[in-house]
């Protein structure tokens, strides 16, 4: 509670929060609707924002408000799920090659600076064309968690190449700790928060590549993510045919996501920073 | 001679490891499948439903199984498939039958090269410079302005913020041209005409990968800047009396810079996925479009033969970049 009252003194950091509860509401909200995302005709075709239709309707026949809901449901979910198994994957890495150091810490670390250095788009292309007929939101999630972990493990091996050489470390190793002990009592203190900003802006990146990917037309439209909605979108040419709040909302929802995200992620982490906190708040 | 063993040495040994992996991963890729990749192509293909040479379909698989080579033993496969990558062979074309693959992408790869190298360039510059001052010059009320604008810029993906050029620019601010490389029926010429039309049409895919650029090298540099600030020498210059204007350009920014360039090579490849898709939602001639439509064909040959080709251009731009190094660092020339 402390930590969060110290948090939302950072404006940037409540104007984020803010944001994504709103997201997370509408997300909610989706439980409630009174039409089914996949069904197409329910309601009167390309009408403008009115107070039956607050974001209109669709060239499909659907009320862009609902849709936009189940999309934000679905694009979060996808997001934290691939986000979680990117994370899984990274601390391990992390830890092992910060830990362990010699041969094992090269070869790990060589395989991540060549994921950095790969154009990644790429590959993700290469894999998504060829599971292409079988699409749905499990494989994205996995095709996304398992590429997605690079960075994110180099920083946790560099948490680990500090933390080794504290003085603690020796204290324990000396006591007789086991390894297993030291690393998830005492280590995961210092690497959850890691974890945890990491997390963020890897759910950003999800969202971002999936929405990338399905304009592409890579991925399964029948699911309604933030992604199909703007693929429909742009398919059934909304922008020439001035349908603008079809093409509007997605597009300001997804932007909303991904600053709020990342301001959320930069306030937690300068909040970890003491660093940074001491220049923030100005004391010398 | 120690800066060659040192430093030249182990970063040729990394080059040749690097783009070994990359290109080893495009060859596991398509053999990750349970099922025959081949197989799994064609009914792709015929899912399509549209109407095609039966000729192209047959010397398709012919290639396909050449190049996979699924009858042959793992290694074999492997060997074959290297012989064909030296001799820059990467089969026909599928939607464009017979062009070879390795000529539709020659076409395409300097419009890439040409947007990239400029945009990348240009927003190194500029944005450490802005981030420079802005982690320099803390109190500067137009520098925070800048950095609010940056940080609502920079997590936007790429696709999203073209997307969003589009509409602004094409529908309500209709001055520049926000598809294709050049007005099409134009004579390709060395003229001024030309460039002049490339250049525009070039300008939105610019601008686009520029904001994101900048505001990723305003953001860094402004924290490096921030930890130098803090450093002896600063507060020792500042003692001595140096003028402020001196400190920063002289002291604070030649160090500050050699990070950003590390940072410069790691952040290559993702620069260049950037640039790709930025190229698909404009149409711009260049690698990127041409992936999107080997994607819309489901050209598996052309995809692969644009993988492997970006993957030995950025790790040779980036073995550049880190041969160039030492003239910006003296410690790594005279160690």
């Amino acid at each position: 509670m402390k930590t969060l009252r110290e948090l939302s003194r950072d404006g940037r950091f409540s104007l984020g929060a803010v944001v994504v509860l709103v997201l997370l509401i509408l997300a909610i909200l989706s439980f409630f609707s009174p039409y089914d995302p996949t069904e197409w005709r329910v309601v009167p075709r390309d009408l403008p924002p009115s107070w039956e239709h607050p974001l209109g309707t669709d060239s499909k026949g659907q009320d862009v408000f609902w849709q936009m809901t189940f999309a934000v449901r679905n694009s979060l979910t996808l997001a934290v799920l691939a986000a979680a198994i990117s994370r899984v994957i990274a601390v391990v890495v992390g830890l092992v090659a910060g830990y362990s150091g010699g041969i094992v810490d090269r070869v790990l670390m060589f395989i991540s600076d060549g994921f950095l250095v790969m154009p990644l788009f790429l590959i993700i292309v290469m894999l998504a064309m060829l599971v292409r007929e079988h699409m749905n939101t499990a494989t994205l999630v996995i095709l996304l968690g398992v590429l997605g972990w690079a960075w994110d493990a180099r920083l946790i091996r560099s948490q680990v190449l500090s933390l080794r050489e504290r003085e603690f470390t020796y204290t324990a190793i000396l006591s007789g700790t086991p390894t297993r002990k030291l690393i998830f009592k005492e280590y995961s203190l210092f690497i959850m928060p890691l974890v945890f900003t990491t997390l963020i802006n890897n759910m950003a990146w999800v969202v971002g590549m999936e929405i990338t990917l399905a304009l592409i037309g890579l991925t399964n439209l029948e699911i309604p993510t933030l992604g199909a909605m703007l693929r429909w979108a742009v398919s059934y040419q909304a922008m020439l045919l001035g349908l603008w709040w079809w093409l509007l909302a997605p597009i300001g929802i997804s932007i909303a996501l991904f600053v709020s995200l990342y301001l959320v992620s930069l306030g937690i982490s300068e909040y970890l920073d003491p660093r940074a906190r001491i220049q923030r708040v100005g004391a010398r | 001679m120690r800066f060659v063993r040192r430093y030249l040495i182990p970063r040729l040994i990394q080059y040749v490891l690097v783009t070994w992996l990359g290109i080893t991963v495009v060859f596991i890729i398509p053999r990750l499948l349970p099922s025959d990749p081949i197989e799994s192509m064609v009914a792709t293909l015929q899912a399509q439903g549209t109407f095609r040479d039966p000729e192209a379909v047959r010397e398709m698989v012919n290639t396909l199984r050449d190049m996979y080579g699924l009858e042959k033993s793992l290694p074999e496969q492997y060997i074959s498939f290297w012989r064909r990558l030296f001799s820059a062979d990467f089969g026909p074309s599928y939607f464009s039958f017979p062009t070879p693959v390795i000529n539709l992408i020659s076409r395409s790869f300097p419009w890439t090269v040409g947007l990239l190298l400029t945009t990348t360039v240009l927003s190194w510059i500029i944005g450490n410079i802005t981030g420079g001052l802005s982690g320099y010059f803390t109190g500067n009320g137009l520098l925070r302005i800048l950095d609010w604008v940056v940080m609502f810029l920079r997590p936007i993906p790429y696709y999203v913020l073209g997307l969003t050029l589009v509409i602004l620019f094409a529908y309500l601010l209709p001055i520049f041209p926000f598809e294709g490389g050049y007005t099409i029926g134009m004579k390709i010429a060395f003229t001024w005409t030309f460039i002049k039309d490339v250049l525009n049409h070039a300008f939105l895919p610019a601008l686009s990968l520029s904001l994101l650029g900048v505001a990723v090298n305003h953001q860094t540099m402004r924290l490096i800047i921030q930890g130098v600030k803090e450093e002896d020498y600063i507060r020792y210059a500042k003692i001595a009396s140096v003028k402020e204007r001196a400190i920063f350009g002289r002291y604070a920014m030649r160090n500050a810079l050699l990070p950003q360039i590390t940072g410069l090579t790691l952040s290559l490849g993702q620069i260049f996925g950037g640039a790709l898709i930025t190229e698909i939602v404009f149409s711009y001639p260049g690698l990127g479009f041409l992936l999107y439509r080997a994607i819309v064909n489901s050209d598996y040959n052309l995809i692969m033969g644009i993988t492997t080709i970006s993957i030995v251009a950025i790790t040779t731009l980036i073995l550049l970049i880190d041969l160039l190094y030492p003239l910006f660092d003296p410690r790594i020339r005279y160690r």
